[in-house]
């Protein structure tokens, strides 16, 4: 089937809002190739269970297109039209498993050498929507915190050494009640401004007692999800057939609740919770790639205006068959190699924030658990100092003025 | 259109500009780093006039894999975790800083596409034979050489085919011997595996899975006529390493004691432990892999089989996504075809080879393979490279 022959009784096995959306813009979607298509599908698909500001993206792309002149249309997809894809594609159900088709596509992309080509095609089209939708700015400017090095006691190697340029370097926090005051800092945010999704606490090890304003995703609580998703991973290798591409198309398809994700409250949650595990490569095994993965997508998608990141102990290395196939991850922690992770983790944190709207206005900060150093970015900051002055967190984030 | 990141910027320097800045900065420090000097000041001088008089010529390949970035390796702020190849191997070698992939970047498919010179498009994840001839076919057929002559270490079962291709009029009979060191650990142990772990695992990419071997793999029963080692003293040995790599450097040190073999190609894999997004993994994955660049040029030479006669060439097979792009999650992976995972360098050493040159200009994965043919004398006629010059 092609884009061409879409028809509205075709969407009966999307979500219901998602159906809506596909169905009032029908018109839009039978204009677009094949090539391009089920990349916006997947994402529509998906509608019910997307952040709000994703939801809003959403209908800002298919709006645009849709008020785009027959000509100018034809001109934005021309790139895309000129891929080459096999009848193979054609026959595919991309309708209903758009994010496998993608998969397959991005496959034939590689092998016939055309994907930089598809790359090129995408970053103009990227290029373009953005100029059309400008983004939404974040009401109040953006706090980033990273918190590093949970149970380590001391360490004798550079921290920071990614971020320092970009900011201040205190090396003599006094860290009495630090945790508590950063927590405290974030939920002070959350209750001035209650946004849906829009201040997070993300726990790589124990947590801490937190306010209910702020979304919380904690490694720990997910223990019974990751479990249950790792059997039933084993069990879906086992089947005959199954290889690579069949695993992803079986885990693409899988319900929250499958994996005892049901909190009725917060669908929303229970599926991006979902794809934390499911997507993220390690997320299953090692807290600290959870922790940054899961800051990742919470930025990436809910935008928030808050986040909050502690990285936790991971466990140490085993071989990968033996971790995926172990059902007890209480093994011995590897402290110092989860600081480096998180040291890494606290950088890829910060990265992730400045690509969204009202970068230059946003505030990062960074603390060694329990120790006197930390890091702070923000325009209240000199890039490249180093402060000797003794601080207590909470002066440090009353001087980002956040 | 999936979202990457709102704001975010597409518009950037083009891949060739992306690709000689990193060229750039890696022939910058290596001039400033390891007294290097630039390749252009030899023009014309092939180093191969004065190589004296020549024992049987041997090639020795090994991919630095799988994939590491330059910000942990050749940039300043990586130093620290390549000391064996900056300070012992670089002063000796000629050093190429503009490797270019345009092939599928996935482990297999791009060793294959190494090992022919054509970017294969076969199944990365699949047990089968790559498309085109393979160097080894070249080697052997052109030069009359026996089995015994040309050997892949390889890190997991998904490599088990890459010795021998089903082109014709080479393929079947032509290629070479492939040990895959997990497999003969796992075919040791019977099936008692605790103390091993550490060493067996396959791949990072898709962990659960490891193909069923087929084709022309490594028995059990040539441990001891091929290699001279008992099971009992293999096993012990094993126990004392830390990573598959190692059992795989161990592999080929017997391997050049007992069969000399004219042509080994070892494919490293340790530092591909990077997809379980673990960075202290990934960093000390390098080290030890920059170690064991040394210490397999230590055993070469040590070795009168192959002091002086040796040529040997270190490559990753592709880089890692840079930090900056927002498909991507930085180091963890190699998805999203920028110049960062596609461009990597090239270390020749040895026999034949300056000591101490930059080139600068770009060159292709697929030239290793004719490459090898004009130092080894054969004729690469499939290969879509084409020979790098420098090395002549």
């Amino acid at each position: 089937m092609l884009p061409q022959d879409l028809k509205p009784e075709q969407f009966t096995g999307y979500p219901t809002q998602a159906r809506t959306l596909a169905v009032d813009n029908i018109s839009i979607l039978r204009e677009l190739p094949l090539s391009f298509l089920p990349n916006l599908l997947r994402e529509v698909i998906e509608y019910d269970y997307k952040f709000p500001l994703e939801r809003q993206e959403i209908h800002e792309e298919i709006s645009t297109l849709g008020a785009l002149p027959a000509a100018q249309l034809r001109e934005w997809f021309r790139p895309f039209r000129e891929l080459s894809l096999p009848t193979s594609l054609e026959r595919f159900d991309w309708l209903n498993q758009p994010a496998q088709f993608v998969e397959q596509l991005a496959a034939h992309l590689w092998s016939t050498h055309q994907m930089d080509l598809f790359r090129k095609a995408a970053t103009e089209y990227g290029e373009r929507i953005r100029a059309a939708t400008p983004p939404t700015h974040p009401p109040i400017p953006r706090l980033g915190i990273s918190i590093i090095g949970q149970d380590l006691s001391s360490y004798d190697g550079v921290l920071f050494r990614n971020l320092r340029e970009h900011g201040t370097f205190f090396s003599n926090i006094n860290p009495e009640n630090g945790l508590r005051q950063l927590l405290d800092g974030a939920t002070a945010r959350a209750q001035a401004h209650p946004v849906p999704y829009g201040h997070w606490y993300v726990e790589g090890g124990r947590s801490m007692d937190h306010s209910s304003m702020l979304t919380f995703v904690s490694y720990k609580e997910l223990e019974p999800a990751r479990l249950a998703l790792l059997r039933t991973m084993h069990t879906e290798i086992r089947r005959p057939g199954m290889g690579p591409e069949e695993l992803r198309t079986d885990l693409a398809a899988l319900q929250p609740a499958a994996v005892g994700l049901d909190n009725p409250g917060d669908a929303v949650l229970n599926h991006f919770q979902l794809k934390v595990l499911t997507e993220g490569s390690g997320t299953q095994i090692f807290s600290t790639t959870f922790a940054q993965w899961t800051a990742r997508e919470a930025l990436r998608r809910a935008q928030p205006l808050t986040l909050l990141v502690r990285f936790g102990p991971r466990q140490r290395e085993r071989s990968m068959n033996e971790l995926l196939s172990s059902t007890d991850d209480h093994s011995e922690p590897d402290l110092r190699g989860s600081l480096i992770d998180a040291d890494m983790g606290a950088y890829y944190n910060w990265i992730n924030q400045q690509r969204l709207p009202g970068a230059n206005q946003s505030s990062f900060l960074a603390w060694f658990e329990g120790s006197s150093q930390a890091i702070a970015i923000g325009p209240s900051f000199a890039r490249g100092a180093s402060s000797k002055s003794k601080a207590t967190l909470e002066e440090v984030l009353h001087w980002a003025g956040v | 259109m999936q979202k990457l990141f709102a704001g975010q910027t597409f518009s950037g320097p083009s891949l060739r500009g992306v690709a000689q800045e990193l060229s750039s900065s890696r022939r910058d420090f290596l001039r400033s780093a390891a007294g290097m000097v630039l390749g252009g000041a030899f023009a014309g001088a092939s180093p191969f006039l004065y190589a004296g008089p020549v024992k049987k010529r041997k090639v020795i390949v090994v991919t630095f894999g799988g994939g590491a970035r330059d910000q942990e390796t050749f940039a300043p702020s990586g130093q620290e975790n390549i000391p064996h190849l900056l300070q012992e191997l670089i002063p000796q070698a000629s050093f190429f800083t503009q490797v270019v992939n345009r092939g599928i970047l996935g482990h297999y498919v791009a060793t294959a596409s190494l090992a022919t010179g054509v970017y294969e498009t076969l199944n990365n994840f699949a047990s089968v034979p790559p498309d085109h001839p393979t160097v080894f076919e070249y080697f052997r057929k052109d030069l009359k050489r026996p089995p015994t002559d040309a050997w892949v270490v390889a890190p997991s079962n998904g490599f088990s085919r890459i010795g021998e291709s089903v082109s014709r009029p080479y393929g079947p009979g032509w290629g070479a011997q492939v040990i895959l060191p997990k497999h003969l650990l796992l075919a040791a142990m019977s099936g008692a595996t605790v103390d091993y772990e550490h060493l067996l695992r396959d791949n990072y990419e898709t962990p659960l899975f490891a193909p069923q071997l087929g084709g022309n793999e490594f028995e059990l029963q040539q441990l001891e006529k091929m290699l001279k080692l008992s099971v009992s003293d293999f096993k012990s040995y094993a126990r004392t390493l830390s990573s598959p790599d190692e059992l795989s450097i161990y592999v080929v040190q017997q391997l050049m004691r007992q069969q000399a073999p004219s042509l080994i190609w070892i494919t490293m894999h340790d530092i591909d432990v990077a997809h379980t997004g673990a960075y202290s993994l990934y960093i000390d994955s390098i080290r030890r892999t920059d170690r064991l660049c040394a210490e397999l040029w230590k055993m070469v030479q040590s070795d009168p089989e192959y002091a002086g006669n040796t040529t040997m060439l270190i490559l990753p097979d592709f880089g890692r996504d840079s930090d900056g792009e927002a498909g991507g999650n930085g180091f963890q992976h190699h998805r999203t075809g920028d110049p960062s995972s596609r461009t990597t360098w090239m270390m020749a050493l040895g026999s034949g080879v300056r000591e101490g040159v930059i080139y600068d200009h770009p060159v292709q994965s697929t030239d290793l393979v004719p490459t090898l043919g004009s130092i080894l004398g054969f004729q690469a006629k499939l290969s879509q490279g084409r020979p790098i010059q420098d090395l002549l």
